[in-house]
Protein backbone atom coordinates (compact mmCIF):
# COMPACT_ATOMS: atom_id res chain seq x y z
CA UNK A 1 0.00 0.00 0.00
CA UNK A 2 1.16 3.70 -0.80
CA UNK A 3 1.70 6.06 1.76
CA UNK A 4 -1.12 8.28 0.27
CA UNK A 5 -3.43 4.75 0.88
CA UNK A 6 -2.15 4.20 4.61
CA UNK A 7 -3.00 7.96 5.60
CA UNK A 8 -6.33 7.46 3.69
CA UNK A 9 -7.28 3.92 5.09
CA UNK A 10 -5.53 5.77 8.88
CA UNK A 11 -8.50 7.85 8.51
CA UNK A 12 -11.55 6.11 7.91
CA UNK A 13 -9.62 3.48 10.77
CA UNK A 14 -10.28 5.97 13.18
CA UNK A 15 -13.61 6.99 12.39
CA UNK A 16 -14.71 3.50 12.49
CA UNK A 17 -12.85 2.79 16.04
CA UNK A 18 -14.46 5.84 17.27
CA UNK A 19 -18.02 4.86 16.01
CA UNK A 20 -17.06 1.32 17.77
CA UNK A 21 -16.66 2.33 21.01
CA UNK A 22 -19.17 4.53 21.08
CA UNK A 23 -21.76 1.36 20.32
CA UNK A 24 -19.97 -0.85 22.63
CA UNK A 25 -20.65 1.96 25.58
CA UNK A 26 -23.97 2.82 24.26
CA UNK A 27 -24.54 -1.61 24.75
CA UNK A 28 -22.72 -1.58 28.03
CA UNK A 29 -25.18 0.74 28.97
CA UNK A 30 -28.56 -0.79 27.63
CA UNK A 31 -26.99 -3.84 29.51
CA UNK A 32 -26.42 -1.96 32.45
CA UNK A 33 -30.09 -0.50 32.58
CA UNK A 34 -31.49 -3.89 31.56
CA UNK A 35 -30.01 -5.36 35.16
CA UNK A 36 -31.31 -2.54 36.73
CA UNK A 37 -35.25 -3.12 35.36
CA UNK A 38 -34.73 -6.71 36.34
CA UNK A 39 -33.73 -5.22 39.97
CA UNK A 40 -37.00 -3.03 40.20
CA UNK A 41 -39.15 -6.34 38.99
CA UNK A 42 -37.68 -7.80 42.29
CA UNK A 43 -38.05 -5.12 44.50
CA UNK A 44 -41.40 -4.65 43.31
CA UNK A 45 -42.65 -8.60 43.28
CA UNK A 46 -41.19 -8.73 47.48
CA UNK A 47 -43.30 -5.71 48.04
CA UNK A 48 -46.27 -6.79 46.58
CA UNK A 49 -46.08 -10.49 48.22
CA UNK A 50 -46.30 -9.63 52.03
CA UNK A 51 -49.32 -7.09 50.50
CA UNK A 52 -51.15 -10.40 49.21
CA UNK A 53 -50.32 -12.81 52.12
CA UNK A 54 -51.79 -9.53 54.41
CA UNK A 55 -55.09 -9.99 51.97
CA UNK A 56 -55.12 -13.62 52.18
CA UNK A 57 -55.26 -13.83 55.75
CA UNK A 58 -57.10 -10.60 56.13
CA UNK B 1 -23.34 4.41 5.42
CA UNK B 2 -22.65 1.55 2.99
CA UNK B 3 -23.50 3.23 -0.19
CA UNK B 4 -21.49 6.80 0.83
CA UNK B 5 -18.36 4.11 1.56
CA UNK B 6 -19.04 2.22 -2.12
CA UNK B 7 -18.89 5.66 -3.94
CA UNK B 8 -16.28 6.87 -2.28
CA UNK B 9 -13.95 4.15 -3.48
CA UNK B 10 -15.28 3.02 -6.18
CA UNK B 11 -17.53 5.64 -8.24
CA UNK B 12 -15.88 9.55 -7.01
CA UNK B 13 -12.63 10.16 -9.29
CA UNK B 14 -9.46 10.33 -7.85
CA UNK B 15 -8.38 14.62 -8.41
CA UNK B 16 -4.74 16.35 -8.76
CA UNK B 17 -5.22 15.69 -4.61
CA UNK B 18 -4.74 12.32 -5.40
CA UNK B 19 -6.20 9.55 -3.12
CA UNK B 20 -5.72 11.73 0.02
CA UNK B 21 -8.79 13.49 -1.32
CA UNK B 22 -10.99 10.36 -0.34
CA UNK B 23 -10.96 11.93 3.42
CA UNK B 24 -12.61 14.97 2.38
CA UNK B 25 -15.50 12.64 1.72
CA UNK B 26 -15.59 11.88 5.41
CA UNK B 27 -13.95 14.89 6.76
CA UNK B 28 -16.17 17.41 5.39
CA UNK B 29 -19.68 15.78 6.37
CA UNK B 30 -18.00 14.88 9.91
CA UNK B 31 -17.26 18.29 10.52
CA UNK B 32 -20.70 19.53 9.35
CA UNK B 33 -22.89 17.36 11.68
CA UNK B 34 -20.55 18.41 14.17
CA UNK B 35 -21.82 21.87 13.39
CA UNK B 36 -25.25 20.41 13.10
CA UNK B 37 -24.86 19.10 16.63
CA UNK B 38 -23.85 21.95 18.37
CA UNK B 39 -26.45 24.34 16.22
CA UNK B 40 -29.31 21.61 17.58
CA UNK B 41 -27.84 21.53 21.19
CA UNK B 42 -28.41 25.43 20.48
CA UNK B 43 -31.47 25.42 19.64
CA UNK B 44 -32.57 22.77 22.49
CA UNK B 45 -31.20 25.14 24.92
CA UNK B 46 -32.90 28.33 23.53
CA UNK B 47 -35.94 26.10 24.20
CA UNK B 48 -35.20 25.13 27.54
CA UNK B 49 -34.71 29.09 28.58
CA UNK B 50 -37.63 30.42 26.17
CA UNK B 51 -40.55 28.14 26.20
CA UNK B 52 -39.39 25.95 29.35
CA UNK B 53 -39.62 23.09 27.92
CA UNK B 54 -39.56 19.81 29.35
CA UNK B 55 -36.48 17.60 28.05
CA UNK B 56 -34.86 20.09 26.56
CA UNK B 57 -31.94 20.62 28.76
CA UNK B 58 -30.93 16.62 28.13
CA UNK B 59 -31.74 16.84 24.12
CA UNK B 60 -29.17 20.01 23.99
CA UNK B 61 -26.55 17.87 26.04
CA UNK B 62 -27.07 14.93 24.37
CA UNK B 63 -26.52 16.94 20.87
CA UNK B 64 -23.92 18.31 22.06
CA UNK B 65 -21.82 15.45 23.18
CA UNK B 66 -22.31 14.28 19.83
CA UNK B 67 -20.88 17.18 18.50
CA UNK B 68 -17.84 16.56 20.21
CA UNK B 69 -17.32 13.21 19.77
CA UNK B 70 -17.83 14.37 15.93
CA UNK B 71 -15.95 17.47 16.49
CA UNK B 72 -12.88 15.95 17.64
CA UNK B 73 -13.24 13.51 14.15
CA UNK B 74 -12.78 16.28 12.50
CA UNK B 75 -10.06 17.35 14.16
CA UNK B 76 -7.95 13.94 14.06
CA UNK B 77 -9.56 13.39 10.19
CA UNK B 78 -7.92 16.68 8.79
CA UNK B 79 -4.74 16.22 10.91
CA UNK B 80 -4.19 13.02 9.20
CA UNK B 81 -5.10 14.57 5.47
CA UNK B 82 -2.67 17.62 6.55
CA UNK B 83 0.25 15.82 7.46
CA UNK B 84 0.61 14.03 4.29
CA UNK B 85 -1.01 17.18 1.99
CA UNK B 86 1.27 19.88 4.06
CA UNK B 87 3.57 17.79 5.89
CA UNK B 88 2.61 18.40 9.14
CA UNK B 89 -0.32 17.65 11.40
CA UNK B 90 -1.12 21.15 12.06
CA UNK B 91 -1.36 24.73 10.95
CA UNK B 92 -1.27 27.34 13.89
CA UNK B 93 -1.50 30.24 11.34
CA UNK B 94 -4.71 28.59 9.05
CA UNK B 95 -8.03 30.50 10.87
CA UNK B 96 -10.04 28.11 10.61
CA UNK B 97 -8.37 25.20 11.89
CA UNK B 98 -7.74 27.45 14.84
CA UNK B 99 -11.87 28.54 15.23
CA UNK B 100 -12.12 24.96 14.71
CA UNK B 101 -10.51 24.41 18.25
CA UNK B 102 -11.75 26.96 20.12
CA UNK B 103 -15.25 25.80 18.80
CA UNK B 104 -14.66 22.09 19.76
CA UNK B 105 -12.45 23.20 23.16
CA UNK B 106 -15.40 25.77 23.93
CA UNK B 107 -17.67 22.81 23.76
CA UNK B 108 -15.31 20.28 25.48
CA UNK B 109 -15.34 22.62 28.73
CA UNK B 110 -19.34 22.34 28.64
CA UNK B 111 -18.96 19.41 30.48
CA UNK B 112 -16.75 20.64 32.85
CA UNK B 113 -19.60 23.53 33.88
CA UNK B 114 -22.23 21.04 33.29
CA UNK B 115 -20.79 18.51 35.78
CA UNK B 116 -19.47 21.04 38.49
CA UNK B 117 -22.83 21.69 39.19
CA UNK B 118 -25.37 19.38 41.49
CA UNK B 119 -28.55 18.26 39.29
CA UNK B 120 -31.23 20.86 39.06
CA UNK B 121 -32.47 23.67 37.42
CA UNK B 122 -29.80 25.81 38.06
CA UNK B 123 -27.25 23.73 36.22
CA UNK B 124 -29.66 23.17 33.50
CA UNK B 125 -29.95 27.16 33.03
CA UNK B 126 -26.27 27.44 33.10
CA UNK B 127 -25.51 24.99 30.64
CA UNK B 128 -28.05 26.24 28.62
CA UNK B 129 -26.71 29.49 28.36
CA UNK B 130 -23.46 28.42 28.23
CA UNK B 131 -24.55 26.09 24.85
CA UNK B 132 -26.07 29.13 22.94
CA UNK B 133 -22.89 31.25 23.52
CA UNK B 134 -21.35 28.63 21.90
CA UNK B 135 -23.84 29.02 18.87
CA UNK B 136 -22.41 32.39 18.24
CA UNK B 137 -18.95 30.74 17.46
CA UNK B 138 -20.62 28.37 14.73
CA UNK B 139 -21.03 30.85 11.82
CA UNK B 140 -17.24 32.50 12.47
CA UNK B 141 -15.78 29.05 12.32
CA UNK B 142 -17.89 28.19 8.51
CA UNK B 143 -17.09 31.87 7.58
CA UNK B 144 -13.31 31.90 8.83
CA UNK B 145 -11.91 29.90 5.20
CA UNK B 146 -13.84 33.22 3.59
CA UNK B 147 -12.19 35.59 6.02
CA UNK B 148 -8.67 33.98 6.23
CA UNK B 149 -5.93 35.76 3.19
CA UNK B 150 -3.98 32.47 3.42
CA UNK B 151 -6.57 29.56 1.74
CA UNK B 152 -4.25 26.87 2.39
CA UNK B 153 -7.05 24.91 3.77
CA UNK B 154 -9.50 23.55 0.17
CA UNK B 155 -12.58 25.62 -0.64
CA UNK B 156 -14.68 22.79 -1.63
CA UNK B 157 -17.74 25.39 -1.58
CA UNK B 158 -17.11 29.24 -2.95
CA UNK B 159 -20.03 31.81 -3.45
CA UNK B 160 -19.89 30.27 -7.56
CA UNK B 161 -20.71 27.01 -6.47
CA UNK B 162 -18.84 23.64 -5.85
CA UNK B 163 -15.22 23.32 -6.51
CA UNK B 164 -15.54 19.82 -7.56
CA UNK B 165 -17.03 17.48 -10.62
CA UNK B 166 -20.74 16.55 -10.39
CA UNK B 167 -19.87 13.15 -9.73
CA UNK B 168 -17.82 14.20 -6.31
CA UNK B 169 -20.25 16.66 -5.43
CA UNK B 170 -22.92 13.83 -5.50
CA UNK B 171 -20.74 11.29 -3.21
CA UNK B 172 -20.19 14.56 -0.59
CA UNK B 173 -23.65 14.88 -0.53
CA UNK B 174 -24.78 10.84 -0.33
CA UNK B 175 -21.55 11.31 2.49
CA UNK B 176 -23.03 13.89 4.64
CA UNK B 177 -26.69 12.47 4.26
CA UNK B 178 -25.42 9.56 5.76
CA UNK B 179 -23.09 11.33 8.70
CA UNK B 180 -26.32 13.13 9.01
CA UNK B 181 -28.57 9.80 9.30
CA UNK B 182 -25.98 8.34 11.55
CA UNK B 183 -25.80 11.19 14.06
CA UNK B 184 -29.31 11.01 14.19
CA UNK B 185 -29.68 7.57 15.35
CA UNK B 186 -26.68 7.87 18.09
CA UNK B 187 -28.83 10.62 19.15
CA UNK B 188 -32.25 9.07 19.72
CA UNK B 189 -30.35 5.89 20.74
CA UNK B 190 -28.16 7.91 23.58
CA UNK B 191 -31.61 10.06 24.05
CA UNK B 192 -33.73 7.30 24.91
CA UNK B 193 -30.87 5.37 27.06
CA UNK B 194 -30.57 8.69 29.14
CA UNK B 195 -34.48 9.38 29.46
CA UNK B 196 -34.85 5.45 30.77
CA UNK B 197 -31.97 5.81 33.35
CA UNK B 198 -34.15 8.94 34.57
CA UNK B 199 -37.14 6.98 34.69
CA UNK B 200 -35.64 4.06 36.42
CA UNK B 201 -34.09 6.40 38.96
CA UNK B 202 -37.37 7.90 39.55
CA UNK B 203 -39.05 4.71 39.81
CA UNK B 204 -36.47 3.33 42.25
CA UNK B 205 -36.64 6.15 44.52
CA UNK B 206 -40.64 5.88 44.56
CA UNK B 207 -40.36 1.67 45.59
CA UNK B 208 -37.71 2.26 48.16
Amino acid sequence: MSTEGKYVAAAYLVVFVVLLAYVLIIALKLQRLGQEVAELVELAQKRRDPEQKAVAVG
Amino acid sequence: MAASIALIFFYAPVDEDGLNQKIFYFHVPIAFTAYACFGWGGWKALRHLWKGEEGADLESYVAIHLGVIFGALTLVTGSIWARFRWGHWWEWKEDQLVLFLVLFLFYCAYFMLRYSLPPGPQRANLSAVYALFGVALIPVSVLAIRLSQRFIHPVAFNEHGTNMAASQFFTFCVSLVAMLTLAATMYSVELAGKRLDVKLRELREALQ
